[in-house]
């Protein structure tokens, strides 16, 4: 039993419902008590769909369990064929349902449907939302596609040449209530066309069985959000020899690599090395010198494992932060995730564990955090700064704007969205010099509009986890105390910054052996670790 | 739960029956449900007793349902949270109990000002008979009264969407002091500013000692006995009302405090318990009942003479069909409920219109197809539906606000309408706005 406060993923017969509602002609009956029809809501409000999910839940109740369960579940499948006359039939399980395992699948099966009926097997107390989704995928696309021939040795992804057409690949991944993924098929579309590339199947999002059975025509295939797609590339790489890139295009520096390995894969020239700073506002909004006061921000970044790995390189590379946290909940890529953080010095945290998540962000004292919806209640918590980079997310950011993630234009919203928390820079210099405004006080951002800051009973960051921190040191060699003078002048450090100098200050006080902090030390410490 | 037994027909599925001749149409129908299961009750329950944790046990699925719904607001200390049973609970590899145990204590210390835990069962903690009675009597005894350690069911299987509030309320019952001090005792969550302006009422009639359950905070529960005369603000409050019987107290028969007339009635029911005379049930009623004419005309001009389908949600459909129908002056094409409990809604009954469809249970899709064919001019239903229908071009009122909203009382019955009028007046005003 684990105590989650907030999950960041749903059960995975949710991953299962995005794919299908994402897809046209695609039917899910769904084993399921009264009740689990909340996830509808996901689809109806968050995404703001016209439409409901294409889903018939049995909605089975207490008095249903003395019965006959298993004729329930018949008399779902017969109906919801009848009415929706789907051209494929999804069938499976909440985690209710496969305690009482009536093996709807196998039910639905002997129904002498004329119809492709997947069978989901979706492990509920094992497993989660985007393994449900991936493994999803895959069984519709294996149950759709096992008849047709394979010959993975006779694919050519130069083929186009000769046959004198454009290239031509496949988008897989993108998906309702992924991040962004509407805008992100747009980018990735026009990205393409400049470059001569056709779109053959995007899938799951508005893909119908028909563009499935299309699957192995294309070249190539993109597999832009691995989450969800790269079980399914890597069985059509296997079944039908098409390769896929591993490049996800978000940023400048990966949407270049993106088009150097897809164009390498189909056989075309190398791209343009300056198409990203010719296409994209974001190296010239990160070079102009408003953007000086950005460099060596701390920032923490947690969040799916294809968000974090780009959101740590624009950060890095891109945008001039320091990198002081990354981590995220996706096990599956919990590989390259160590290895990112490896290469920025750091141990990643992989974690689905909100309070651990917290915990880091607490200890790691970031200026701002990059996360999920989940960290925008830790940032709340702590006082600190937050953009959202990440599923799990909410209604916030299905917005009606253009807002891409990645490719060029993708850049731009990343830049507006990741600087628009952080203290302006006039602001910030003037609130460092000046600490006794009655309207511009500690830890206020006006250009937020509201009067934040302090004053609003926020607790002043980091300063609950650093108070815990010196207690926690009784068991170590030295107790800390802090001296009236040496708390008046950790008061001094700009707002942001403070639960930093707080925790370097104490951590040298201890490497030093003094037991009191005065104004002294922290100044010691200072000039210690800017050394 | 007391239940009457179902028709064998409606259970196979499809079938709706005629149950009995009360003026209204009773019908019921079962099929595949749209409803939200008890659990969401937590989503106000921890905005009314601020001190007080939920804890569900159960699987991610729970988890995942209270943070779409609340997790849009964002929490710097939560209030709620999931013990999510894993393979090996079920494997039986681990203590269910021990575990349990184990969450609680990691809970408590993150959480010392927390003073009323309540241990929320679901389905698979249901199905797999988790004993979260024992579980919280074992975990009081720890706590040697630190924190209160309560437990009722919010299972998808057992209750739906508002019966989970009747489960927590229910759960309190037996902690509450006893005492034969003559009483008004208002049961079901209010809002606020609704509850103090309904005791300033009270009193102006003559009651003066006037409490509420759920209280404020979990820890000032009122007290209960012989002396306690009950008025029921909310509908579902089966169980609830059942325990306060048992405890002596007397429940008022009334309709709900929906609309000015529902509102009169349930003040005059309680003025009568308490022997109030006429001319001062006048003096106080009468200003406020022609100033709740006054507010209710622009929205009875909207309103009257428009067709309503109303889809079952929480049980405020009953009350809110009569309102709609009596004061607003609406045409109702069929109200539905989750479920209706015949005795705590006879006066609603009485004040409908004979041969009102009263529709008890569900069978979704051939609910829609009544809705599609009737093109009623607004349907309240859930979100699962609204924004579906509205794309079909059918106006909607989403349902669950009306749980959220300050509705009950004399002073509220234009609020109330107003709620059924703005998605009726935003078409009105889109419309014109296509057209220039």
């Amino acid at each position: 039993m684990d105590l989650t406060l907030w999950t960041y993923e749903g059960p995975p017969h949710v991953g299962a419902m995005r794919i299908a509602a994402s897809m046209k002609g695609v039917h899910y009956v769904l084993h399921a008590p009264q009740g689990d029809t909340y996830a509808d809501l996901l689809f109806t409000m968050i995404e703001r769909r016209g439409q409901r999910p294409p889903v018939t839940y049995t909605t089975f109740q207490a008095r249903d369990l003395g019965g006959d369960t298993a004729e329930l579940v018949k008399r779902h499948v017969r109906e919801a064929v009848e009415r929706f006359e789907p051209d494929a039939l999804l069938v499976g399980e909440s985690c209710t349902a496969e305690l009482i395992q009536d093996q709807p699948g196998a039910l639905a099966c002997g129904m002498g449907l004329n119809l492709p009926v997947v069978t989901l097997e979706l492990p509920a107390y094992s497993k989660k939302e985007n393994w449900g989704a991936a493994e999803t995928l895959y069984q519709l696309v294996r149950g759709l596609l096992k008849q047709q021939p394979a010959n993975p040795g006779a694919h050519n992804p130069t083929a186009w040449k000769e046959e004198q057409r454009r290239p031509r690949v496949n988008l897989l991944g993108p998906s309702l209530l992924g991040f962004r993924c509407r805008d992100d098929v747009l980018e990735v579309r026009k990205l393409l066309d400049r470059h001569g590339i056709e779109v053959a199947v995007v899938m799951p999002l508005d893909a119908s069985v028909a563009d499935v059975m299309r699957l192995p025509d294309a070249d190539v295939n993109v597999c832009l959000y691995p989450e969800i797609a790269e079980s399914s590339c890597s069985w059509l790489e296997r079944t039908f020899g098409q390769p896929f890139t591993r490049t996800v295009p978000i940023g400048v520096g990966a949407t270049t690599d993106f088009l150097a390995e897809l164009r390498a894969l189909l056989g075309m020239e190398p791209p343009a090395s300056d198409e990203g700073a010719q296409q994209s506002r974001l190296p010239w909004y990160s070079e102009s010198v408003d953007s000086t006061y950005l460099t060596g921000k701390r920032v923490f970044i947690f969040g799916d494992g294809t968000h974090v790995l780009a959101a740590a390189r624009i950060a890095r590379r891109e945008l001039g932060f320091e990198v002081v946290g990354l981590g995220t909940y996706s096990r599956e890529m919990a590989r390259p995730v160590r290895a990112k953080a490896k290469e920025l010095g750091l141990e990643a945290l992989i974690s689905d564990d909100y309070l651990a998540v917290e915990a880091a962000m607490a200890e790691a004292a970031p200026e701002l955090v990059l996360g999920t919806q989940m960290e925008r209640h830790s940032a709340k918590r702590l006082g600190i700064p937050c953009a959202v980079i990440s599923t799990p997310m909410h209604v916030q950011d299905v917005p009606a704007r253009y807002s891409p993630q990645m490719g060029w234009e993708g850049a731009n919203v990343i830049f507006d969205t990741w600087v628009h928390p952080l203290m302006m820079g006039l602001e910030e210099h003037l609130i460092g010099m000046f600490r006794h405004d009655f309207e511009f006080v500690d830890g206020h951002q006006s250009h937020l509009g509201h009067l934040g800051g302090l004053q609003s009973g926020q607790p002043e960051p980091n300063a609950a986890p650093a108070m815990t921190a010196v207690a926690g040191d009784v068991s170590g060699e030295t107790t800390l105390t802090w001296t009236a003078d040496g708390e008046a002048e950790l008061k001094k450090i700009p707002f942001f910054v403070r639960g930093k100098v707080r925790r370097n200050t104490e951590t040298y006080a201890r490497e030093q052996g003094r037991g009191q902090i005065d104004s002294e030390t922290l100044y010691d410490a200072k000039a210690h670790f800017s050394a | 739960m007391a239940r009457p037994a179902r028709a064998t027909q409606a259970q196979q599925g499809g079938g709706v029956q005629h149950l009995d001749a009360m003026s209204a149409n009773l019908l019921k129908e079962s099929g595949p449900r749209e409803v939200f299961c008890g659990l969401t009750s937590i989503v106000w329950l921890h905005r009314r007793m601020p001190d007080a944790f939920f804890l569900v046990v159960g699987s991610r699925t729970c988890a995942h349902l209270i943070q779409s719904a609340a997790g849009v607001m964002i929490f710097a200390e939560p209030r709620f949270g999931t013990a999510i049973l894993s393979e090996r609970d079920l494997a039986g590899l681990a203590d269910a109990h021990d575990e349990l145990k184990r969450v609680v204590r990691d809970l408590l210390a993150r959480r010392p000002e927390i003073r009323t835990l309540f241990l929320v069962g679901s389905c698979p903690s249901e199905v797999i008979k988790l004993d979260l009675a024992r579980a919280s009597e074992q975990l009081n005894q720890e706590m040697e009264g630190r924190v209160r350690v309560v437990n009722y069911s919010g299972s998808g299987i057992e209750t739906t969407f508002t019966q989970g509030e009747d489960g927590a309320l229910s759960a309190l019952v037996p902690m509450l002091p006893t005492s034969t001090e003559r009483q008004l005792l208002l049961v079901g969550t209010l809002a606020d500013a609704v509850e103090d302006r309904l005791i300033t009422l009270f009193k102006r009639l003559g009651i003066d000692t006037v409490r509420s359950l759920p209280p404020r905070q979990s820890t000032d529960l009122p007290p209960v006995g012989p002396g306690t005369k009950v008025l029921l603000c909310q509908p579902f409050l089966s169980d609830t009302t059942r325990r306060l019987r048992d405890r002596g107290a007397e429940i008022l028969p009334a309709p709900y405090p929906l609309g000015a007339e529902g509102s009169r009635l349930w003040m005059e029911a309680a003025a009568q318990a308490w022997d109030i005379n006429a001319a001062q049930i006048r003096a106080t009623l009468d200003p406020l009942m022609e100033r709740a004419r006054l507010a209710l005309e622009p929205h009875r001009q909207k309103l009257a003479g428009k067709r309503i389908f109303l889809l079952p949600e929480s049980q405020l459909e009953l009350p809110l069909a009569r309102f709609l129908q009596r004061e607003c002056g609406m045409d109702l094409v069929e109200v539905g409920t989750p479920y209706l409990n015949r005795d705590l809604m006879r006066s609603e009954l009485e004040l409908l219109p004979d041969g009102t469809r009263v529709m008890e249970g569900q069978h979704v899709e051939q609910q829609l197809d009544r809705v599609r064919d009737a093109r009623p001019d607004l349907v309240v239903c859930g979100m699962g539906l609204a924004n579906p229908l509205e794309a079909e071009g059918i106006a909607t009122k989403w349902s669950i606000e009306l749980v959220f909203s300050p509705i009950h009382g004399i002073d509220q019955a234009g609020e109330l309408a107003e709620l059924f009028s703005r998605p009726l007046h935003r078409h009105q005003l889109l419309a014109a706005g296509r057209q220039c």
